[in-house]
């Protein structure tokens, strides 16, 4: 059991999500960076898709009931142990009725906390994800509030001997440097003019504070729309669309741009101009509000490629900590 | 007017697109027609059918449908291929599908949309009428009676679900020339009551939950549309209670009924009224409104 002090800003239960629901409006949830999530519960022998606590700017403050075994990964929020600093994209042995204090981001926006045998709240549809809009998944269906107690699965075999395990550098992200996302331009991007899809990819965004788990709105340049006799049923707005379903990860143009993330709405009426690739996704959720983000076009296949590497990436670390 | 036909659409060659590496979006049509609604259906269903491999979500919408895929199972590009020749064999005419004609009970003007839509009087179009004053004088009618008459006068067909878990985008079963048509606000509402029944476009909703929302407010039904705890007799499948293919037949009630209804659903005891029912496109097509009044003879 894992006993909640203190919650932070926005902590939440993430595992990767549930699939199969998104015709009824119901979006997948699941860990914002998928990567760091991941590899978190590699460090302790999970499975990918365990479920981890997704911390967003600030981490939680929490006590463990009995040893356990953890690793926290993504944003750097500069955790402590009963009072010591601990490294992250490490595994680190927790003893009974030690505190687990994690602080304030200094560089990305989210950091995960794995501990061996996964976070073991019940499974809705499928995935133990938090979706907070109604309210299910992770745990009662909200973030992580003071008092709360998450129950800890059973760990695999083996999990204590990875204690001292660090990811090498060359896998660890600098988030800092991150600042460029790659984007398949397309959906109904003929809406807009050529110079709006120019300015699309050549302006700077700023992360504005709107962004969070369901989308990220950002600030730059005004984006054009070609002029048309608006369709019918479309609405009389040159940015509305007939309702359209929304990829995660795409923009859409209402005036300024915003991505949609995990929680995203899945549907509606604003015209959508491109699409977050896969694997750069959990790069722009670690981007802090007021930072800047540009948009690189790229073509599908290397959307495909990139995806790809990504796989063998996380195979390799997999095969690197499994030794 | 009343024998008037429904034409089907000349639809345009769809547009194929990409949603990055894991999504292929098709858009059959900018426009609104109950032709590009039922080939967006009857292609999703084809697809859900052959369960293609690597296809995890399958969405249709109301002019468009989108699939999301693992790409490291099916290329987007061989997903497409497939879908244009899932598209050159269709025959719409001889399509049709078992659906349910659902009751909808609404209480129009209601107080709770009424004191949402006053608080929101700055972003709307017209600052000095109700959403349903402005409704009904830009489409012609002389009064908010006579419009409602119109909105409840023939049934609405669910042609998309989707924004939050449970929100139903319905499309009135009418000719082209008597559908109703209003834009959505200037700027979003930051607020709207669940359970409200909007109209923005050419479509009428149902917000499942309180939240953010842009279309013009009409009223409240005391029904849900979602029962996360999937208490109520009719959610025990889902949590969500309408699909896409769906027949809403709004009906007007009074305060009275709406708080007698709400009393049942609060109590876990609601059942909707509904009938299960074969929706033949051509029939329809044909004679819009002596087929509408056929169906809903079901739940009369």
């Amino acid at each position: 059991m894992i006993e909640i002090r203190e919650g932070g800003i926005a902590s939440t239960v993430q595992d990767l999500g549930r699939t199969g629901h998104y015709h009824i409006g119901m979006p997948p949830s699941g860990a914002m960076d998928e990567y760091a999530h991941t590899v978190a519960n590699y460090l302790v022998g999970n499975d990918g898709d365990a479920a981890t606590v997704e911390m967003t700017y600030q981490g939680i403050t929490a006590t463990f009931d009995d040893d356990a075994v953890i690793a926290i990964t993504g944003a750097d929020m500069s955790p402590e142990l009963n009072g010591d600093p601990i490294g992250t994209w490490e595994t680190v042995a927790v003893d009974a009725g030690d505190e687990l204090d994690v602080q304030f981001a200094t560089d990305g926006a989210r950091a995960y906390l794995a501990v061996a045998g996964g976070v073991d709240v019940p499974e809705v549809m499928g995935s133990r994800s938090t979706y907070t809009l109604v309210g299910i998944g992770g745990h009662e269906g909200r973030g992580l509030e003071a008092g709360d107690e998450l129950p800890i699965g059973d760990p695999a075999n083996g999990s204590a001997d990875l204690v001292g395990t660090r990811l090498p550098a060359e896998y660890v992200p600098d988030y800092a440097d991150e600042d460029t996302v790659r984007i398949v331009v397309g959906l109904t991007s003929y809406r807009l003019t050529d110079e709006a899809r120019e300015t699309l990819c050549s302006a700077e965004w700023t992360v504005s504070a709107e962004a969070d788990r369901v989308g990220y709105r950002l600030e730059g340049p005004d984006l054009e729309f070609e002029e048309r006799d608006q369709p019918f049923g479309a609405g009389t707005d040159p940015s509305n669309v007939v309702d359209l379903g929304y990829p995660i990860g795409s923009i859409q143009v209402p005036q300024q741009p915003i991505v949609l993330m995990q929680d995203a709405v899945t549907g509606g009426g604003y015209a959508t101009v491109g699409t977050v690739i896969s694997a750069d996704r959990g790069l722009l959720a670690q981007r802090q509000t007021h930072k800047t983000v540009s948009f690189e076009s790229v073509d599908v296949e290397e959307a495909i490629d990139a995806r790809r590497r990504r796989s063998e990436r996380l195979a390799e670390i997999r095969s690197v900590i499994d030794g | 007017m009343a024998n008037e036909r429904i034409k089907p659409v000349d639809l345009p060659e769809p547009r194929y697109e990409y949603g990055a590496d894991d999504h292929v979006f098709v858009e059959l049509a900018e426009a609104m027609s109950f032709t590009a609604n039922f080939k967006a259906m009857a292609i999703t269903q084809q697809v859900a059918e052959r369960d293609i491999e690597g296809v995890v979500e399958n969405c249709p919408a109301n002019a468009s449908y989108m699939l999301r895929i693992d790409p490291e199972v099916i290329h987007p590009d061989d997903l497409i291929a497939e879908l244009r020749e899932l598209e050159a064999e269709l025959d719409l005419e001889e399509y049709e599908w078992e659906t349910r004609l659902i009751d909808v009970p609404v209480l129009f003007q209601d107080p709770w949309t009424h004191e949402t839509l006053m608080e929101f009087r700055d972003r709307h179009q017209d600052a000095d009428s109700t959403d349903l004053e402005y409704s009904a004088r830009i489409n012609g009618y002389d009064s908010v009676e006579a419009f409602l008459d119109a909105f409840v006068g023939a049934p609405h067909m669910v042609t998309m679900v989707g924004f939050v878990p449970g929100l139903p985008w319905c499309f009135q079963m009418v000719p082209r020339s008597e559908q109703l048509e209003v834009p959505k606000y200037v700027e979003p509402r930051t607020d709207t009551p669940s359970r409200a029944v909007g109209f923005g476009g050419a479509f009428s909703v149902i917000y499942p939950v309180q939240g953010a929302g842009g279309y013009q407010l009409y009223g409240r039904t005391p029904i849900e549309v979602l029962d996360v705890d999937q208490s109520l007799p009719d959610f025990g499948d889902s949590m969500v209670f309408p699909n896409p293919g769906d027949i809403l037949n709004y009906r007007r009630i009074d305060r009275e009924t709406y708080d007698e209804i709400r009393e049942q659903v609060e109590a876990g005891t609601y059942e909707y009224t509904y009938e299960r029912v074969r929706f033949s496109p051509e029939e329809f097509f044909e004679s819009p409104h002596e087929y509408n009044e056929r169906l809903t003879e079901v739940i009369e």
